[in-house]
């Protein structure tokens, strides 16, 4: 039986560069996908395209595609990413030119662009799935609209002979599925096959997730050599059956535990895991171990799509001010809660208007509030005030009040953090997805 | 006994709405976990953080519950005041659970199960 390995090159945006090498030099990959696009990406990505239209897509495209084009085009190794995020033709230009730069002449590079729907949703009535308004009630505090596109422009891209795929916005694990459709000739309506593709993609999209980052927990779950952590690949088979397994000698472990934890990841109902090309269903998935690093996955299944896609939308929502001070040793907590009523009894004294606020200590009741703690006394706690305001003015107005406990609030207080920052927000629609149209270009270096 | 010693954990994030999956170390362990954790009891332990319903999603062939709490991060990740804006950490409370000790602990203690 033919099968496809394809490993995962990043987890996120920021992730480390390292592993994606090793992959890629003792993996023998066919594919390699980089999924690098948090919900409110796009978002900071246009506004970074406003101010410079040669901007907004991945700034750390050119140091990934460097640590890895040559070595992928020696080895015939794909790459599939949604590094373009705003800007995907930007960021295949800019790809063209490493090419260049690299000796990699005749490299063929795919745009995968149309998921950019802002005039849509601008035009048509739209209702916002979090909170039941019309999309219109966001006025001209929208940024950015993009669709979730499925996979098909990826597997057109692919057929078209791409050595490397730059999308904006597509549905993650739809970046894993499309190189399995490409490669098996899968119907687009073999949902099956979709659902277990779509297995595979969920399974890698975080990349160390799945071999032993984000799990350790001494003692309990151990996991050895996190600093050189491999990230993972699979061994996908014509059945949309996979293996799922890292490079001999790289950190971190796949076991039955790692990949349980990242398949229940991020996911509502098991059975509906709603995707641009399908409707996943992982709750008859078995895992059953197939020695050292080794995970088989198998009887995905899957549902006809809802034919409809998600749409994210970046806007403006409001400014945040915060401060941060810290307190130690005997009577720490006391001080630190003293601190507290004094700023609160500032902002309230000079006519901060928050609209939402929190005063944590950190050390006490930050994460998971009061009542946890109960009568713990940690030896240091760190204040932290964090507030919601209209104008960004008053979102100084807080962190200032934190500073001031300098010289005018209890005894001790040292190390301020302060910060004040307008918040792009991010918020859900539906677009059917006939009203969305993918386009491909292909650009050559 | 604490959840801890049955089961680990990951929480993940989408808008407001936060799960958080309970797996048992030993397959052995899944049906007391399913008849223990119920939606029920991990909507109270979490009836200060979460403020939407939680539905329980059982996973027998993989020996796990997911739970989904709505509402649960603070109007949603990207707009969040908290510090943990994504809840990545609830994984770590819910482990703190307290449940009956299973028979076998308690045959362990000289007590008959």
């Amino acid at each position: 039986m033919k099968t496809i390995r394809i490993g995962a090159g990043a987890g996120y945006a920021g992730d480390r560069i390292e592993p994606a090498v090793e992959l890629v030099a003792r993996g023998a990959l066919d594919y390699l996908v980089f999924e690098c696009l948090a919900e409110r990406t796009i978002a900071l990505a246009q506004q970074a395209r406003k101010r410079d239209p040669a901007a907004g897509f991945d700034p750390l495209l050119v140091e990934r595609l460097r640590a890895v084009l040559p070595e992928c085009r020696v080895r015939r190794t794909r790459i599939i990413t949604n590094m373009g995020a705003a800007n995907p033709l930007a960021a295949a230009e800019t790809t063209v030119r490493v090419a260049r730069e690299l000796g990699l002449a005749g490299l063929k590079i795919a745009v995968v662009m149309g998921d950019d729907v802002l005039a849509a949703i601008q035009t048509g009535e739209f209702t916002l799935e979090e909170t039941g308004a019309p999309v219109s009630t966001l006025g001209d505090r929208i940024i950015s609209a993009n669709a979730y596109l499925g996979a098909r422009p990826v597997v057109e891209a692919l057929a078209g002979g791409a050595d490397l795929v730059i999308t904006g916005r597509v549905g993650d694990a739809a970046l894993f599925l499309a190189p399995l459709v490409h490669e098996f000739g899968w119907r687009w309506d073999d949902w099956e096959m979709l659902g277990r593709g779509t297995a595979v993609g969920h399974l890698l999209e975080c990349a160390g997730q799945v071999t032993g980052g984000y799990f350790a927990d001494p003692g309990y779950k151990d996991m050895p050599d996190l600093s050189r952590l491999g990230f993972p690949l699979a061994e996908v088979g014509t059945d949309g059956n996979a293996t799922i397994t890292k490079v001999a000698g790289s950190g971190g472990r796949v076991t039955l535990a790692t990949c349980k934890e990242q398949l229940l990841y991020e996911i509502h109902d098991p059975a509906c895991y709603y995707q641009p090309d399908v409707v996943a269903d992982f709750s008859a998935i078995t895992l059953t171990a197939d020695g050292p690093d080794r995970v088989r996955v198998q009887g995905g299944r899957g549902h006809p799509k809802t034919r409809r896609l998600k749409v994210s939308i970046g806007h403006f929502d409001s400014f945040v001010g915060e401060g941060q001070i810290s307190y130690a040793g005997p009577g720490a907590v006391a001080r630190g809660r003293l601190a507290l009523e004094i700023v609160r009894q500032r902002l309230a004294d000079t006519a901060v208007k928050l609209t939402e606020s929190r005063f944590d200590l950190i050390g006490m009741n930050s994460l998971h509030g009061e009542q946890r703690s109960g009568d713990a006394t940690p030896y240091e706690v760190r204040l932290r005030v964090a507030a919601r305001t209209d104008t960004l003015a008053e979102a100084v107005r807080v962190g200032n009040e934190v500073e001031t406990l300098y010289t005018n609030g209890p005894a001790g207080g040292g190390g301020v953090t302060k910060s004040a920052r307008e918040i792009v927000a991010v918020a859900s629609t539906y677009l059917a997805e006939n009203l969305v149209t993918p386009t491909l270009h292909f650009l050559e270096a | 006994m604490k959840l801890r010693e049955l089961a680990h954990s990951r929480t993940g994030d989408k808008g407001n709405t936060a799960n958080i999956s309970v797996i048992a170390y030993e397959a052995k362990d899944y049906a007391w976990l399913e008849r223990h954790v119920t939606a029920e009891k991990v909507a109270a332990h979490f009836a200060d953080l979460a403020r939407g319903p939680v539905t329980r999603y059982a996973l027998p062939k993989l020996g796990a519950l997911n739970f989904v709490l709505a509402g649960a991060l603070g109007g949603g990740v990207t707009r969040s005041l908290a510090l943990d804006a994504h809840g990545k950490s609830l994984s770590s409370a819910i482990l703190d659970l307290e449940i009956p000790d299973r028979p076998e602990v308690l045959g362990a203690r000289g007590v008959a199960p």
